[in-house]
């Protein structure tokens, strides 16, 4: 592909998509919670970025109005709530390495490859820049799937939750110009209402089990229904 | 258009109504009348149906398959929230284990999971859909953390977790779904309404379909608890309030298949013509079976009376997916009855043991003992809805399990070795786990419990009416459901 021959706006997509992609990786490996919530925001920018120059590009105001809400939810309102919480659990020097750096940053490169794979069938009517977006978004999904599975500490899950959710926002704007008004809304009403729920459940799991490491909450697969005193309280 | 109104919404409004009433006990009587509410709404929507054909709109779309999903999803909301009313007022004055707030939270969500639902069932649009369905999630985690316990919050995070990851998956796949409809359809046209959608599925790309196909199927297949997907739903059923796990297993897990058939119907379309036009039916099928064999042979040594009841839905769901996959009208006929009856003695399960663990205050199976001698209602109760959900006639399951493996002999016999051990194997499970509960010697200082068992007779009486002749009316309205999802009709 002759990246230079493509319209400017699609050059610029394609190098804030990639950039989203990157900071995937970032949020994937820091290990400090309020480095990785700061690498939240940006990706959630560089989002909400391709949105407005897609809206610029086609003059659709539905475009400007989900950046809008990307912007506000993603990149102001949800890192600020984030914060609250790290200040208040006082996480703020903890912090999560990786288990296995290496490997684990392999995978990511291995689902790399995979979503541009994934991605092969949609090449054949739609020119090469919206299908590199397209495996790029799916790309960003999987790897917040994958940073939810190794990291163990509770709030670095929930950015990698939030990050799936910038993923499939960009697969939306990129593929389809946006998903209609009342869906935008919608979801991210879920994506709002999800994130007060993980701001509960933090205050929950830190008073009963007085840690946010999930490696502790995996008392019910093994020990319910095996040993004798589990029983909960009455 | 006014019953759908009423249908839909008087949950909505109930959820929003219901937390500013401080008094536990109206609650609870307001809570029942607004299920009672929302069921005439969707009996009205019925017979409108029933008598007019499908309805369809903007927005929403009625036909056939979903408005007997929304009565029942109506009809198990009522009789679960008559159960309820007593069974938390005593969870909360006599055991102490919910504040006011707790019940004040528990209404609102309970009204607020009954919405998501409806309108999950009603609406036309596919992000809509998800929405709804995503907000079924979120309305029911709080819930299943209650009780406050480690074990409880444990389960709702691993339940908000996997499911919020495997919903993601989904909306891809919507996302997907509509990228294809954007190349057939003229601007302006609305590309995710399914009724669009099914019109032009001919056109759509088939590699780009399968694609699409796979990321809902794993999205909505966790709700469903598909294995290997199904880790948050014993959890969620065990540690959650027992009319939560009533819920859970009767509604929520049928709406989730819904979905799931509503996107093969698509996806059959569109592949009608490629190499692979039974693509979407056999992934089904195998994720099915695995799901089936898994929950049949995890029913044998549980300790948990909730882990066991909820293993047992996960057989169930993969016994249902499994016919949607063989297709056929034969098979999907007994689909869809099987998601009925299950519906229906699931839930009537859930209430029972609900009284069985009052009255042994435990959920630990080997705590509970001897169930027919201290209060026969709960014990017989118990033990018809389990001999139900085993499968002996002359219980409905017992017809739809029948329909769906003749549909199997004809289409696959070489599987039906299979899902007829899977059956022995689950019936044995459940068998030895419930004989004791039942018939045990009942422990020392053992009482009854006040409990009100007219939801248990209703829906295992109509269990049984299913399974001995079909209301003429029902037969045809899940015919023309039939007819709509495998394009013939049976009868």
């Amino acid at each position: 592909m002759n990246l230079a021959a493509l319209p400017l706006l699609d050059q610029a997509v394609l190098v804030l998509a990639a950039m989203a992609l990157f900071s995937a990786f970032a949020l994937l490996a820091q290990s400090r919670l309020l480095s990785a919530i700061h690498v939240f925001a940006w990706q959630g920018a560089l989002v909400a970025a391709v949105a407005a120059l897609t809206g610029a590009a086609s003059g659709d105001v539905n475009l400007y109005i989900s950046a809008a809400i990307t912007f506000v939810l993603k990149v102001l309102l949800i890192p600020w709530m984030l914060h609250r919480l790290v200040r208040r659990l006082a996480l703020e020097r903890q912090a999560d390495p990786l288990p296995y750096p290496a490997l684990t940053l392999l995978a990511g490169a291995a689902i790399v490859v995979f979503a541009d794979w994934v991605a092969a069938p949609v090449a054949q009517f739609e020119h090469s820049a919206t299908r590199n977006v397209i495996a790029i978004s799916l790309a960003i999904v999987l790897l917040g799937m994958l940073t939810m599975v190794v990291r163990r500490q509770a709030l670095a899950q929930v950015l990698g939750f939030m990050a799936i959710e910038n993923g499939l926002f960009l697969a939306a704007v990129a593929s389809t110009h946006g998903m209609p008004l009342v869906v935008e809304l919608g979801v991210a009403f879920d994506v709002l209402v999800a994130m007060v729920l993980f701001g509960v459940f933090f205050l929950q799991i830190k008073d009963s089990i007085d840690t946010l490491d999930i490696d502790r909450l995996s008392q019910l697969a093994s020990s319910v229904e095996q040993d004798e005193d589990t029983e909960p309280p009455r | 258009m006014i019953w759908l109104l009423l249908t839909v919404f008087t949950p909505l409004a109930g959820a929003l109504l219901l937390p500013l009433l401080p008094r536990v006990s109206v609650a609870g009587w307001l809570n029942l009348a607004l299920c009672a509410l929302s069921l005439v709404g969707a009996l009205g929507l019925a017979v409108e149906v029933l008598l007019h054909g499908s309805l369809a709109g903007d927005s929403f779309r009625v036909d056939a398959f979903n408005v007997y999903l929304a009565v029942l999803t109506a009809f198990v909301g009522l009789t679960t929230a008559i159960f309820s009313r007593p069974y938390m007022y005593y969870v909360h004055s006599e055991e102490k284990r919910v504040s006011r707030n707790g019940m004040r939270l528990y209404h609102s969500m309970y009204q607020g999971f009954l919405f998501t639902m409806l309108l999950a069932l009603t609406t036309d649009n596919l992000g809509i859909l998800w929405v709804a369905v995503e907000g079924a999630t979120l309305t029911t985690v709080l819930l299943v953390s209650l009780y406050r316990t480690p074990a409880a919050i444990e389960a709702a995070w691993k339940y908000f977790i996997l499911c919020g990851v495997g919903i993601a998956q989904a909306l891809f796949g919507t996302v997907a779904l509509y990228f294809a409809a954007q190349h057939v359809l003229p601007p302006g046209a609305n590309g995710l309404s399914w009724s669009t959608l099914y019109a032009i599925a001919p056109q759509l790309e088939p590699r780009v379909m399968v694609v699409a196909f796979v990321f809902l199927l794993v999205g909505y297949g966790t709700k469903v608890g598909l294995v290997p997907l199904h880790s948050w739903l014993p959890d969620a059923h065990s540690e959650g309030p027992t009319p939560m796990s009533a819920v859970l297993s009767g509604l929520l897990l049928n709406v989730a298949l819904y979905a799931v058939v509503r996107m093969k119907m698509l996806t059959d379309a569109a592949l009608v013509h490629s190499s692979t036009p039974q693509l979407a039916g056999h992934l089904l099928m195998g994720f099915g079976l695995l799901t089936f064999l898994v929950g049949a042979i995890s029913l044998h040594r549980r300790r948990d009376i909730k882990r066991l009841f909820s293993y047992s839905s996960i057989e169930h769901m993969g016994l249902m997916t499994f016919g949607f996959g063989v297709g056929g009208p034969l098979a999907t006929f007994a689909a869809l009855l099987h998601m009925l009856v299950h519906s229906l003695t699931k839930s009537s399960i859930f209430i029972s043991v609900g009284h069985a663990t009052h009255i042994a205050r435990s959920q630990r199976i080997e705590r509970i003992r001897g169930l027919i001698r201290t209060q026969p209602a709960v014990g017989w109760s118990l033990l018809l809805g389990v001999v139900a959900i085993a499968g002996f006639p002359p219980f409905g399951i017992f017809t739809s399990e029948f329909l769906l493996l003749v549909a199997t002999m004809q289409a696959w016999p070489w599987l039906t070795p299979l899902l007829v051990l899977g059956l022995l194997v689950a019936l044995a499970g459940l068998f030895r786990a419930v004989q004791p509960m039942v018939f045990g010697a009942a422990p020392v200082g053992q009482y009854p419990v006040r409990a009100n068992m007219l939801p248990v007779i209703l829906q295992l009486a109509m269990v049984l009416i299913l399974g001995i002749a079909i209301p003429g009316v029902l037969a045809h309205w899940l015919d023309q459901a039939t007819q709509l999802i495998s394009g013939r009709p049976l009868l």
